[in-house]
């Protein structure tokens, strides 16, 4: 089996994404560590619009456009189909963007979760309706700036993994274009466990979050580092590893670089802090109540920005 | 083989002989025992294939389309409320010219709340693409799934094949199941073109130009028209295998005929017995019943219809602000015949209402009673 590095670029340039696009790269990495076998499901959102206009496609895999709250079971239809057919060496890889997970898709990705039918789900998470010109979706963080919230949107990001683990389905994750290494394991991870797998990526938009397009990648490394988005995975929805241990940054080194939080007070940015630190030690709960050893052998592994 | 069963389990027999590897299916009344029986198959093997549960009929439609092109053969069924959730992959299922076979059992929809026989469910998915027809009894609405794969497998459009709730879905009677055999060699192994190829990848349902999209549509309409003849020759074909045939339309006693009764669905078997006693009066009352209803039958209505001084449509079905919907579409196909009939709407059955052989007697009668033209339907209640 090739590496992900050696496989060839599936999302060809000459895509209509923004500059700094996190979704674009994230989608790059994902396919690459996917490899040609694999038949791709995009709904209406950013990875819907950046494709192309008929004739021209930048997927380098067999991928369909289907509508925008059915990533999930167009995919699990797919992935049934092949069974049926015994190509057991293709894999059907749904991506959706957060309001197509967070939101209009939830039911229908519950419904294939609790099927467990055989497919990657990969959420492109940006926080927002960034394809429509940035709206709220349930996975937009507190206050934040979006055209649907000017006063800061009044209520918390919605916890998609603690919905997904409540499926208890063999294999989530999060993960973020700033460890591509850590994405790509996860995929490689996931391709190899039959049911249906869940990989939340945190896809930074330079359009969205009011920031220049070169910090893309370092803002997706800060949201890790400030534990306002830890790197872990759930296993059948009970074994719960953190996969990377930060430096526990305070959350304004994150927020402080997007124009979406300039507004905030210091209360708000209080209280992201109390509830980031109360979502980190609940997590270290459940990974330390799951197992502690397994923990620290992957806290070390393969990452450039590993704890000092 | 003849067993007694209803007209949902009719259903079921035909899928499992068309031999359809993926079902995706949602419970709702009256169609539950259609997703039933084939579970229980599923289950015990009888049923080689994959039974996809899925959390509602949006998605059991998107599974169904997404599977069809794929490559493999798929059913799903279902009824009212859910046919309505899934209006929005329905058309993208004829769009796709994915060649899915659906059964919908006419159920009104809410509000306010019933379980009973309305077409109004399938008759406002009209404009989706899907071929639709409407059947009489258990044993039709068998024989039309299985002709149902044969005429969508040819056209590469969607078939919703439409049986009422309870008067047929509910409803026991003596059904012929074909045998095995010979579904075998009337229904070949599906051969559908690779639309996801490993090798060639490309790009299923992209954002188009205007100019494309028009062509595309005009592509499904051409599609859909050939239908006519396709259905018409997947009957006859029907008939030499089964030795049973319905016809995209049935004239009944049509030829000396001066008043005709038109209906559609299990209301065709009563208006049957109505006009044998009408005719028995003296009265000069024929039937004409309609099984296709899209792609609609025009030319074959009004080569039958021609000569004719009164049309009496009986609708169980209300587009509300307009009437009879099997009426609207009728009048529509006869406004340029050379002296066209006085058509006349009579709503009875909505809601599930019961029509008895009296009442069409009495409708024919108040229909051959009139002088004047009616637009407006008429809202029957039996006095």
């Amino acid at each position: 089996m090739k590496s992900p590095e050696q496989q060839p670029n599936f999302l060809r340039p000459g895509h209509a994404a923004c500059a700094g696009c996190g979704l674009a790269v994230g989608m790059r990495l994902v396919l690459q560590a996917m490899g040609p076998k694999t038949i791709a499901v995009i709904v209406p959102s950013c990875e819907g619009s950046i494709g192309g206009v008929y004739p021209n496609t930048a997927y380098g895999v067999p991928t369909i456009h289907s509508a925008f709250e059915i990533a999930a079971p167009t995919a699990a239809g797919i992935a049934n189909a092949l069974k049926i057919q015994g190509r057991h060496d293709i894999q059907a890889l749904a991506f959706a963007g957060d309001g197509g997970t967070f939101d209009i898709g939830l039911a229908a990705l519950s419904g294939v979760a609790k099927n467990n039918d055989d497919i990657i789900y990969v959420c492109l998470d940006n926080e927002g309706y960034m394809n429509t010109g940035i709206q709220v979706s349930s996975s937009t963080p507190s206050f934040a700036w979006t055209g649907t919230t000017p006063g800061g949107n009044p209520r918390r990001k919605k916890n998609i993994m603690e919905i997904m683990a409540a499926h208890y389905n063999p294999y989530s994750a999060t993960a973020t274009i700033g460890f591509p290494q850590d994405l790509q394991q996860k995929i490689i991870k996931a391709k190899r466990i039959r049911g249906t797998k869940f990989i939340h990526l945190l896809s930074p938009c330079p359009t969205g979050w009011r920031m220049p397009p070169e910090l893309s990648a370092d803002i997706s490394v800060l949201a890790v580092e400030t534990n306002v988005f830890p790197l872990y995975e759930i296993e059948n929805g009970v074994r719960w590893t953190i996969n990377y241990e930060p430096r526990g940054l305070p959350v304004e080194a994150y927020l402080l670089k997007q124009g979406r939080f300039k507004h905030l007070t210091s209360e708000q940015i209080n209280q992201i802090q109390q509830d980031v630190n109360e979502e980190w030690a609940r997590l270290n709960q459940r990974a330390g109540s799951s197992s502690s050893k397994d923990r620290t052998s992957r806290s070390t592994k393969g990452f450039k920005h590993g704890k000092k | 083989m003849r067993e007694f069963m209803t007209g949902n389990h009719a259903v079921a027999h035909a899928v499992k002989l068309c031999r359809t590897p993926l079902i995706a299916a949602y419970p709702i009344t009256p169609q539950t025992p259609i997703y039933e029986k084939l579970s229980e198959w599923e289950s015990s093997g009888l049923l080689q294939g994959i039974m996809m549960r899925t959390e509602s009929e949006h998605s059991a439609m998107a599974s169904c389309i997404a599977a069809s092109l794929t490559g493999v053969r798929t059913f799903t069924a279902t009824s009212s409320q859910g046919l309505a959730l899934m209006h929005e992959m329905l058309h993208f299922a004829a769009g796709c010219r994915a060649p899915i076979v659906m059964a919908n059992v006419n159920r009104l929809l809410a509000a306010p709340w019933g379980f009973w026989a309305d077409q109004l469910d399938s008759l406002s998915q009209r404009d989706t693409g899907w071929i639709q027809f409407y059947c009489e009894n258990g044993q039709e609405a068998l024989d039309s799934v299985i002709q149902a794969y044969k005429i969508a497998e040819q056209v590469f459009l969607p078939v919703m094949i439409c049986l009422e709730a309870f008067f047929v879905s509910h409803f026991m009677e003596p059904v012929e199941i074909p045998a095995q055999e010979e579904v075998d060699r009337f229904l070949p192994p599906l051969n559908l073109p690779h639309r996801f190829d490993i090798e060639k990848p490309g790009f299923l349902v992209p954002v188009v130009s205007s100019d494309l999209y028009r062509k595309y549509r005009q592509m499904m309409q051409r599609a859909m028209d050939s239908v006519k003849t396709v259905a018409a020759q997947v009957d006859d074909e029907f008939k030499t295998t089964f030795g049973r045939s319905y016809g995209i339309i049935e004239p009944i006693l049509v030829e000396d005929a001066e008043v005709l009764l038109v209906t559609a669905g299990s209301m065709t078997s009563t208006a049957r017995m109505a006009i044998q006693t009408l005719r028995e009066k003296g009265y000069p009352v024929g039937l004409l019943k309609i099984r296709l209803f899209r792609p609609f039958p025009v030319e074959a209505l009004q080569q039958t219809i021609t000569g004719k001084k009164k049309i009496v449509v009986i609708d169980r079905n209300c587009s509300i602000g307009s009437g009879g919907i099997f009426c609207q579409e009728l009048r529509a196909a006869l406004i340029h015949s050379p002296d066209p009939p006085f058509v006349y709407n009579y709503l009875a059955g909505i809601g599930g209402t019961d029509v008895t052989p009296d009442t069409i007697g009495k409708i024919a009668l108040d229909a051959i009673r009139r002088v004047d033209p009616a637009d407006e339907s008429i809202w029957w209640v039996d006095v």
